[in-house]
């Protein structure tokens, strides 16, 4: 009897991310839905650049490596070029969605693209070497905040769910993380759910999934998962910012 | 062999580029070379408008019309602008109801038409484009053409089909316009 | 042949995307070529295909990677500072080995600069635009007609040879009308095996990527791409000789400034100075055969443009600067006047040669 296997999806190469990085993690998640869904073979998933700018190498779909903070953009041609046979996923950094690529993330969600979006939040450029992201938390020190994220200098951290679930658009926005075996369990659930939408036509999903950046952070693997409970989801509460469709139906 | 460059031009919302764009639609039909250059700027609307045309027997080489053989000035900015670049011999084409000075230049023929005028009293006050347009064919010898009906259901869309009839009926008014 | 319809440069260029198969237009509103969009917003949803106004140009230019990854057939359209913000995208184009289609409508520059025609963007269109070592191919229409068939043409080049086609038009082409035939033969498209389309489970996934961590790797792509460059530039090609066989005065001009160059020229040829015209189509590869060859008479060339002068730097390099090479320019919106042109040509045709 097989207990445990490596989801069809996810290609059999050695990754590259560090030890302890969630990455991997988030990687088999979505791997396990295309699987489930049955979807691989008019799967496009679009990797970012940061630290998953390889991702192209990792799942066994067709996939396109995007320009920094475009991928919404480069998916938002691959659904429309055949929107009934093409099942698109973006799956990009903080760096990449929530700065550079803002614009790109708020108008996909604004046209409600019918796309799959995994957002990776773990408060700093990893690829680089540790430099502050737009959702680094206060006080964070990075390589470029040496003294801890200067609020009066540098501004806040981005909300990107709270902030998305304003606008009329986007069909369903939540906010998982991955640091225990309970919180690994709902992430996926989110993310089969943000996929399910695409398959049912229902429009832009994007889940954001607290990760962890031990190297970077400076902590072991243990205590960078710690640190996410501690002072990652005060600043960042997990759940639901957006679900139409759920709205709907309990009218 | 002949080449005829005509330069419209006047406010925006006289429908300076129409008259051109008829222009060059009936070049097109009589089987010449033929061009259509807009001025093209910032304001939608009101600004001052131009266009080139060039209608020939030879292919068109520059579109654009800095020395006309025709002008057609539909207000005095466009009249004072333009009046001394036609070449000599050449003719103007101006609305009397909106520019009260003639031409001093003895080399070229102005024709001096009430436009704006004639079209508020016959109830189409925005066709003082083609009772000009009309005065030129019939100055040309060419206002009973075929092509003049052929190129007006080209510009004119099927949508504003019950537009041709008093557009011809503009552009008659033009032609027989003894000023 | 079919009826000639009048159009404005921009709609022919629409017309004819549609035409070549294009179902997919992505931009962002810029004068002097939002027909262009204005067209295909019209024309698209009534035939299934996709009009998207992007929140950018970055956007839109990476909605076209999108698109071509997947194998159609698919454009963008700007003009001179929209072109400056889909350099990025550009590049990765080339990177990726996609093919698309671009237009720059130009208008004068830098900065905001103005919305009147322009040829100032002659570097940036031949020389990539964006950063890396990579080409477009650039085709400079001078007419309404060739905006059409130069349309349909970059799309089959590009498909070809895996690469961007640009149509470097400026503001007087985009806006002028005249006569245009569109009964224009379309080849089929090639096979694209490389698309994006869904494994199917039948075959290994493709990648469309353009990065390549390790030098070894990326400088064999590079030379890979200049083998097929090289191979572009010996055999698409394409100009326009006008009164060439005799010349002693030869004019350099694209776009609109041929145009103008072939009034001054008839003009000169009345008073009788012997002065004919290159007209270079393909403006990289740029066509140097024909300058080559017009040394044989020639004495003197004059680059007409409608820029500081760039052009006149391939005009040059075409004749490893044998003979004296000139400069006849207006910039910033303006265009030079048959006049100007024709002065410039008495002015060659009085030195003989010796500057």
């Amino acid at each position: 009897m097989v207990v445990f296997d490596k989801p069809h999806a996810l290609a059999d190469v050695p990754m590259h991310y560090c030890p302890g990085c969630t990455h991997g993690i988030v990687h088999r998640l979505v791997a396990e839905v295309i699987d489930e869904l049955g979807i691989e073979g008019k799967t496009i998933g679009i990797a970012p650049v940061g630290c998953s700018v390889m991702a192209y190498d990792y799942f066994n779909c067709d996939m396109i490596e995007a320009a920094h903070g475009r991928a919404p953009a480069v998916a938002t041609g691959v659904k429309r070029s055949d929107p009934e046979n093409h099942i698109v996923f973006t799956y990009q950094g903080d760096g990449d969605l929530a700065s550079i690529g803002m614009a790109e993330t708020v108008h996909a969600a604004a046209r409600n693209e019918n796309i799959t979006v995994i957002f990776i939040n773990n408060a700093i450029y990893g690829m680089t070497g540790g430099q502050m992201a737009p959702t680094s938390l206060p006080g964070q020190v990075t390589q470029t905040s040496p003294y801890g994220r200067d609020v009066s200098l540098c501004g806040y951290p981005i909300r990107v769910c709270e902030m998305l679930s304003q606008l009329e658009g986007p069909e369903y926005l939540e906010r998982v993380t991955v640091n225990s075996v309970k919180a690994v369990k709902n992430a996926k659930k989110a993310i089969k759910k943000a996929f399910m939408n695409q398959v049912e036509g229902k429009g832009f999903s994007l889940v954001e999934v607290l990760s962890s950046c031990p190297t970077n952070w400076g902590l072991t693997p243990q205590k960078a998962l710690k640190w996410i409970d501690e002072k990652m989801i005060p600043y960042y509460p997990l759940g639901v910012y957006k679900d139409r469709s759920a709205k709907e139906e309990t009218k | 062999m002949s080449t005829t460059q005509l330069l419209f031009s006047g406010f925006g919302g006289q429908g300076i580029l129409f008259a051109g764009k008829f222009m060059a639609y009936k070049g097109l039909i009589d089987n010449k070379q033929v061009s259509w250059l807009p001025s093209y700027g910032p304001e939608m609307r009101g600004g001052t408008a131009s266009c080139s045309v060039i209608i020939s027997d030879t292919p068109v080489g520059s579109p654009i019309v800095s020395k006309p053989d025709i002008l057609i000035a539909m207000n005095l900015p466009s009249f004072d602008r333009y009046e001394s670049a036609v070449l000599p011999g050449g003719m103007i084409f101006s609305d009397s109801t909106l520019i009260e000075r003639e031409t001093d230049r003895k080399d070229i023929t102005e024709y001096r038409i009430p436009a704006t005028q004639l079209a508020s009293d016959n109830g189409f006050p925005t066709l003082a484009n083609m009772i000009i347009v009309g005065k030129i064919l019939s100055v040309m010898d060419d206002f009973g053409a075929e092509s003049v009906d052929a190129a007006l259901k080209k510009v004119i869309s099927a949508k504003h089909a019950d537009m041709l009839e008093v557009n011809l009926k503009a552009m008659k008014l033009g032609a027989e316009y003894k000023g | 042949m079919s009826e000639k319809v009048l159009m404005k440069g921009n709609e022919a260029i629409a017309e004819a995307a549609i035409l070549a198969g294009c179902r997919h237009y992505f931009g962002y509103p810029i004068t002097p070529q939002t027909e262009i969009a204005a067209y295909m917003a019209k024309k698209m949803p009534k035939i299934g295909g996709t009009f998207l106004q992007a929140e950018s140009e970055i956007a839109a230019i990476n909605m076209v990677y999108g698109v071509s990854s997947t194998g159609k057939r698919v454009m963008t359209s700007s003009s001179s500072p929209g072109i400056s913000l889909k350099s990025e995208g550009l590049s990765y184009l080339a990177g990726a080995d996609l093919p698309a289609l671009v237009v720059n409508v130009q208008r004068g520059g830098p900065g905001l600069g103005g919305i009147q025609p322009s040829q100032s963007d002659y570097f940036q269109a031949t020389r990539g635009s964006g950063h890396g070592d990579y080409h477009m191919i650039v085709l400079a229409p001078a007419s309404v007609q060739e905006m059409a068939e130069l349309t349909v043409k970059g799309f089959e080049l590009a498909d070809k040879y895996r690469m961007t086609t640009m149509i470097l038009a400026d503001g007087t082409m985009g806006q002028m009308m005249e006569p245009v035939a569109l009964d224009i033969e379309v080849k089929p498209m090639p096979e694209k095996p490389w698309a994006v389309t869904g494994t199917k489970m039948s075959r290994p996934h493709n990648i469309i990527n353009s990065l390549f961590l390790s030098p070894d790797k990326l400088e064999q792509m590079n030379f890979e791409r200049y083998e097929r460059y090289a191979a572009i530039e010996k055999n698409e090609a394409l100009y326009e000789e006008y009164m060439m066989e005799d010349a002693e005065i030869c004019i350099a001009a694209f776009g609109i400034a041929a145009r103008v160059s072939k009034n001054a020229i008839n003009e000169a040829r009345k008073e009788g100075i012997k002065v004919g015209l290159i007209r270079p189509i393909t403006l990289w590869p740029f066509p140097k055969a024909p300058f080559e060859n017009a040394l044989k008479t020639v004495k003197e060339f004059i680059s007409v443009e409608l820029s500081m002068g760039q052009m006149i730097e391939d005009v040059r390099l075409s004749i490893d600067c044998r003979v004296p090479v000139t400069l006849c320019n207006r910039v910033g919106g303006m265009i030079p006047s048959p006049e100007q042109v024709l002065d410039a040509i008495r002015n060659a045709a009085k030195n003989g040669g010796n500057r």
